[in-house]
């Protein structure tokens, strides 16, 4: 079923400000209506949850620091539940204590968003500096079949503007959002512009009708809350129409699963966001998102000073990756290079889309993507540079 | 139990699909009697569960909203529907293993906090679900699975646990016990806080079978030698203690407890869809180009 579209005046004055990726991201969420937040603390994504124990107060929210990340991820689903517009913020670790929670959303397609403050390196790594390793923690770290919704914001702007559009693509279509932003976004100042309104997208609901299965060919069902008297049967099992457990029924399992992953494959091209920049005579491409892409965009016109025709791609939904947008942007180009702050991930999915060699630039030595790496990358100086 | 409590149940799901003499089902029908005594609007009442044969408690069997969750968060699901529609009577049902072993952090946490939310844990001192293995709650030198010479380890006394953790509202009985444990369940659904209630639960299949207790006759004098009213629990020299178990309910002191954390939240869910009316500006930012921030929580380098 369709979502319901509601246009508020934005919480912030419309103006120019000047502040942090992950305060922007908080704003973003108010401004979304987010209006519970559980998390629990971790370099780089404390500031977010710090400027939301404020601003939930102010705008009569709820907040909570829970005992583990386990425990907030649990909270968000149990507070989506119950018809809140949930949110949490966290990094690499706290995500991987995350991931059988998502899976539940997933399963009980329960909207939420977590803002992933991507840092360097495995395990504890190097908590205040930057890395963009989480890209298929988000997409495939809980197990078996499942899709999510993934952004990834290049500017403290986008912070804000993302986030609003996590929540209601998280919304629409009843599934857990992320935004992945990185250490150097996060904690990134900068101006954002807030603008006069926000659209504010509202799960779809049908008073009466089964909350886990539909005929709507977009295949999200009505999402009910606790407490209306739909006498809701919630669980993370396999499960039909009203919520019953089937979990010896392969029909039933098939049809569930299906429509979890063909809901947002189905509307991939829909949901999938992507920039480009001088492609029109371009050989070579560069495909890049977050702050890579910054960095991306000035080696490109570095290169053309050179003389050297180089574009940029810049996905701003990584999950899904806009397929048919890429495709298109690399049909004439001699060469295709991502450049990536960790030993290449989004490239696999690059050569996947476009079935031909692409060249990786990774830079992981726990800094911002530098122009130069990837001018020296794509000049065939550097390869493997950390 | 009586027809009039039947509309409380999906009839349609019974017969339970627990084991003949399973303790589970008479803590069912006591859970439903207790909802009744307290006169909660079971539609106004979550019920939320985890992962094992107890977690199957309210779910699908009850005719209300229930939530069964993943293993051991059962109580972390719980605080955030109860803090996002503080409405909402939120009572947790699972088993021992699901509550404080795996999901143990979340217990202490939620009687630390007192948050206003009815925890009941099925304990049956084993892993019933999976097959019978050790939990923190079986006794030592009881056979199980995965201690096939008998337990090594000491368990928990679960009521002392959730004692300590500031628990304001602590109660214990068998399921034998079944007239007190409807009155016990009943004042927790209702206590104006965290109230945490242990059932102790036979599990013959798993738990009985390698204990010599392989019918719930058979649990039930064991039981009743070894669990003892607290009362006469406290006036018992140490050494008849030793062997013993006190039952009952032990409440804090009025003046020593918090109050539950969800009291001051107003934020009512939408009914219709619709979100909550847009958030008001937040208090004294003007137009300066600086948004509020009361701190600047800007503290860098943690691990
Ligand atoms: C994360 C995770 N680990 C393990 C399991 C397997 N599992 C299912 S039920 C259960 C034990 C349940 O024991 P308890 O909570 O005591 O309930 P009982 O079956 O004894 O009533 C376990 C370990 C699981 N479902 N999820
Ligand atoms: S295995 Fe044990 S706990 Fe589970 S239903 Fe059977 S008797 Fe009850
Ligand atoms: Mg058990």
């Amino acid at each position: 079923m369709k979502h319901t579209v509601e246009t508020v005046p934005a919480p912030l004055p419309p103006d120019d400000y000047f502040m942090m990726g992950d305060e922007a991201s908080a704003e973003g969420a108010i401004a979304a209506g987010c209006n519970f937040f559980a998390g629990y603390p971790i370099t780089p994504s404390s500031e977010l949850m710090v400027r939301m124990v404020h601003r939930l107060k102010e705008t009569n929210g709820s907040f909570i620091q829970m005992e583990d990340e386990i425990g907030s991820i649990s909270a968000l689903i149990g507070a989506s539940w119950a018809g809140a517009r949930p949110m949490t913020t966290t990094s690499g670790p706290g995500l991987s204590l995350m991931m059988e929670g998502i899976g539940y959303a997933a399963m009980t397609e329960a909207p939420l968003v977590v803002v992933d403050i991507q840092r360097a390196g495995p395990s504890t790594g190097q908590a205040t500096r930057p890395g963009s390793g989480d890209i298929f923690q988000v997409r495939f770290g809980s197990h078996s079949d499942y899709e999510i919704i993934a952004l990834s914001p290049w500017s403290v702007q986008e912070a804000y503007d993302l986030t609003i559009d996590a929540f209601n693509l998280a919304e629409a279509y009843r599934v857990p959002t992320f935004v992945l932003a990185d250490e150097s976004i996060g904690h990134l100042r900068e101006k954002v512009t807030i603008g006069e309104t926000v659209e504010r997208w509202h799960r779809p609901t049908a008073p009466g009708m089964p909350p886990f299965d539909t005929d709507d060919e977009n295949g999200v069902p009505p999402m009910p809350a606790f407490g209306q008297g739909e006498r809701l049967l919630v669980t993370g099992s396999t499960h039909d129409a009203r919520g019953f457990r089937k979990t010896q029924d392969s029909a039933a399992h098939q049809r569930l699963v299906g429509r979890l992953v063909g809901k947002i494959r189905n509307a991939a091209e829909k949901i999938a966001r992507y920039e480009t920049y001088s492609l029109e005579d371009a050989e070579i491409l560069v495909v890049a998102y977050g702050f890579s892409a910054r960095a991306a965009l000035e080696a490109i016109s570095e290169l053309r000073r050179d003389g050297v025709k180089a574009g940029l791609f810049r996905p701003l939904t990584l999950w899904p990756f806009p397929e048919a947008g890429l495709k298109l942007a690399a049909k004439s180009v001699e060469r295709v290079f991502v450049p990536e702050m960790n030993w290449g991930q989004v490239v696999r999915e690059v050569e996947r889309i476009l079935h031909r060699d692409v060249v990786p630039i990774t830079q992981v030595d726990g800094e911002g993507m530098r122009p130069q790496s990837i001018i020296d990358g794509v000049r065939g100086r550097a390869g493997m540079n950390s | 139990m009586s027809r009039q409590l039947y509309p409380h149940l999906r009839l349609d799901v019974f017969p339970t699909p627990y084991c003949t003499g399973c303790g589970h089902g008479i803590l069912l029908g006591a859970m439903v009697r207790a909802m009744d005594e307290a006169g909660l609007d079971w539609d106004k009442t979550l019920f939320v569960s985890g992962i094992g044969c107890a977690a199957w408690i309210p779910s699908p069997h009850f005719n209300a909203d229930t939530l069964h969750t993943t293993h051991g968060r059962p109580i972390a699901f719980a605080t955030g529907a109860r803090l996002a529609n503080p409405g909402l009577n939120v009572v947790v049902v699972s088993g021992d293993g699901d509550l404080t072993a795996i999901g143990g952090n979340h217990l202490i946490h939620a009687a630390r906090r007192n948050i206003r939310i009815t925890v009941v844990c099925a304990n049956n001192r084993v892993y019933g679900m999976t097959g019978g293995q050790v939990a923190p709650t079986t006794p030592e030198g009881c056979f199980t699975q995965t201690s096939p010479w008998g337990g090594e380890e000491p368990p928990f006394d679960l009521c002392r646990l959730v004692m300590g953790a500031g628990g304001a509202f602590v109660a214990r009985h068998t399921v034998f016990q079944v007239r007190q444990l409807i009155k016990t369940l009943t004042r927790a659904l209702t206590f104006d806080g965290f109230a945490f209630v242990e059932a102790v639960s036979p599990c013959p299949t798993h738990y009985g079978k390698l204990n010599d207790t392989p019918t719930l006759a058979d649990f039930h004098n064991q039981m009743k030698g070894q669990y003892v009213d607290r009362r006469r629990y406290d006036r018992m020299n140490p050494e008849e203690q030793a062997d013993k178990i006190p039952t009952g309910v032990w409440i804090k002191a009025a003046d020593t407890i918090t109050p539950p954390i969800d009291k001051g939240s107003s934020f009512i869910p939408p009914s219709s869809g619709l979100g909550s009316s847009s958030n008001p500006p937040s208090a004294g930012q003007g137009n300066s180009s600086n948004p509020p921030l009361r701190s600047r929580g800007g503290q860098r380098g943690g691990i």
